[in-house]
């Protein structure tokens, strides 16, 4: 089932949290709705669910508007940051309770209930852990209960709310690829709010990002990576140098850079950014060379995949550049260094300093 | 392993401190009991028994026993909204009205006994128009109840406030998410949670309302066969020096206290079993 969500605002006193966000999840999507904190994600994924009601918009299900539709009634499953498991009952009776509560004609008999129950527990790899107290688990355990939990009801559309955010880093990596392989499994229309990028990048279809109540932008994981929409997108993605300056005839003079500009035409100068991915630039020994700027190495961390460099310009800047391994032990550079410093790709943005 | 405690006590000492602890609780507790014991011992069982089975004494203690378990429930039941508001709500006034929860264990009981008393008199401001509804409050049962609840309601709040405080509303709201109604939510989600801590101070309620003397003699009309509490009937039985008579019905006013005691205990480790 679809959920579209249309032009939907809510404010928290004089806090807008959404203003007039709208967007869409395809049957058997995964979407990650991607942000800052504070920028409104977990307020939209409350709305959708009924937990919170818009001031403004609406909400819908496979096309019929269920704005205004309570809660127990939307078939959404929703998995809390904090797991909130009843922590006086089982495990089981936990994955149960929303068989229970069914209305008495529609409430399966016992031994259907378990085994359900069992197939859910299993679905999560916990069936060995029924009889345990929610206490009793580690925070990984929980949260793949609290999902056990929100399957138990088959619901339509399911949305997750920082589902890892609670984990330590190694259980995070391996939950988030087991939530992916279990939704090519299950093929159900999720939604699932994160801060990280990383997460967002690798687990979902389709990626909306969110900042100050606004979509930035809306799509896939490679769309976002390779054709960021505004300077916000590529900074919130990752590592970047900012270099600001002005537009001026075709070409764009940000401090140490000067390179060329093919945005719309305009009169005179006008402020603008420009934005450099610390893996998109290159270092070279050739302080002679005709391109790039010369600044002096301060850090060098060389442990890793990559090799990540601390770099000092003339006018104090300082710069993050990412090399590999093989470029690092052809140059060479120490701390106190000289190099001259050639972005490969600079992405120019109008507008000064500061966001948007 | 090291045998050095790795804190040190703030109590010099297990010795002392519980030495003078249990000479302490001897003096002040266990002396007077088991004096009361002993005088009760000192007659036969057959003199116990006509002592406690006389029709004033069984109406004393009936009497005493249902308006208490009455005015506990009617506190559970306050305790309950009444820390649920304090808990989940902010409003104006607030803090105020958690301090005011306060006042029945501050105020002497005996000037609440006597506000108690104007207020629902035939006469009172409450008692006047109660009692042309065909209520009266005042010298019956009824005005008992209301002043064990008035000395209950503080031990129901205070009880369950932090386990309320405690509660995690995503957790109502995940019930809900799974199709739950409200109903069912505090059914299976709600009361499993609170009802340890309920029981608690609907029990320590209800102790308290067996014991208590000051805040009733002046509200209950002390009417024997009719409004006439326990507690007092030992006070009259002194008065009438029927020194044997007292001590019956206070040591069966004991066994009571000592029996509520072992409930309340088993319903505490019950309560700190489930959650970890």
């Amino acid at each position: 089932m679809s959920i579209e969500v249309r032009s939907v605002s809510k404010s928290f006193g004089s806090f807008l949290a959404l203003d007039e966000v709208s967007l869409r999840v395809g049957d058997g999507e995964l979407v990650a709705l991607l942000g800052p904190s504070g920028g409104g994600k977990t307020s939209l994924l409350r709305i959708i669910a009924g937990l919170e009601e818009p001031d403004r918009g609406s909400v819908h299900f496979h096309g019929e508007d269920a704005t205004r539709r309570d809660a127990r009634e939307r078939r959404v499953g929703f998995v809390f940051q904090h797991y909130a498991l009843f922590r006086r009952m089982s495990v089981f009776e936990n994955v149960a309770f929303g068989l229970r509560v069914k209305p008495r004609d529609e409430r399966p008999p016992e031994a259907e209930i378990r085994r359900r129950v069992g197939e859910l527990l299993r679905l999560v790899q916990l069936d060995w852990l029924g009889d345990r107290l929610p206490s009793e688990l580690s925070g990984g355990q929980r949260q793949r209960v609290a999902l056990a939990r929100a399957l138990a009801v088959e619901p339509k559309v399911l949305l997750l709310d920082e589902p890892f955010g609670s984990l330590d880093a190694r259980v995070r990596q391996e939950l988030r690829r087991w939530l992916r392989r279990l939704h090519d499994e299950i093929r159900l229309t999720s939604l699932f709010v994160t801060h990280d990028q990383e997460e967002a990048l690798e687990v979902a279809d389709r990626v909306v990002l969110l900042d100050r109540g606004r979509v930035v932008q809306d799509g896939t994981p490679a769309d976002l990576f390779e054709r960021p929409a505004g300077p916000f997108v590529l900074d919130f993605l990752g590592s970047v140098n900012i270099f600001h300056g002005r537009v001026e005839n075709g070409r764009a003079h940000l401090g140490p850079l000067s390179v060329a500009y093919q945005g719309a035409p305009h009169d005179g100068a006008l402020p603008a950014s420009g934005y450099a991915r610390s893996w998109e630039i290159d270092l070279s020994r050739d302080l002679g060379g005709a391109d790039g700027f010369p600044a002096a190495v301060r850090h060098v961390a060389a442990a890793g995949a990559v090799v990540r460099l601390e770099l000092c310009t003339d006018d104090g800047t300082t710069l993050k550049v990412e090399i590999s391994r093989e470029r690092f032990s052809e140059i060479a550079p120490s701390p106190g260094d000289r190099l001259r410093v050639v972005p490969r790709n600079v992405r120019v943005f109008l507008g000064g300093p500061g966001r948007g | 392993m090291s045998r050095r405690r790795v804190s040190p006590s703030l109590l010099p000492g297990f010795g002392p401190a519980l030495g003078v602890t249990l000479l302490l609780l001897s003096l002040v507790v266990l002396a007077p009991l088991a004096a009361l014991l002993a005088t009760t011992l000192r007659g036969t069982p057959r003199e116990f028994l006509a002592a406690v089975s006389t029709p004033r004494v069984v109406a004393a203690m009936r009497l005493s026993f249902l308006v208490s378990l009455g005015a506990a429930a009617v506190s559970a039941l306050l305790g309950l909204l009444l820390g649920w508001v304090l808990v989940r709500y902010r409003f104006p006034g607030r803090r105020l009205l958690d301090a005011l929860v306060d006042l029945p264990f501050a105020l002497p009981t005996a000037v609440a006994g006597i506000t108690l008393t104007t207020l629902y008199a035939p006469t009172g401001w409450l008692g006047r128009p109660l009692a042309a509804l065909g209520v009266p409050v005042a010298f019956t049962p009824l005005g008992i109840g209301v002043a064990l609840v008035f000395l209950g309601l503080p031990f129901t709040v205070r009880t369950l406030q932090p386990v309320l405080a405690s509660l995690d509303p995503e957790v109502e709201e995940a019930a809900a998410s799974l199709g739950a109604t409200r109903l069912d939510t505090f059914r299976r989600v709600l009361l499993p949670e609170l009802l340890p801590s309920l029981l608690t101070g609907t029990t320590l309620a209800f102790a308290r309302g067996l014991g208590e003397y000051g805040s009733v003699v002046f509200i209950s009309g002390n009417m024997p066969m009719k409004t006439e509490i326990a507690p007092l009937l030992v006070m009259t039985k002194l008065e009438q020096y029927d020194v044997a008579g007292a001590t019956a019905l206070a040591t069966l006013l004991l066994v009571a206290s000592f029996l509520l005691l072992l409930v309340l205990n088993r319903l505490e480790a019950w309560a700190a079993r489930a959650v970890r």
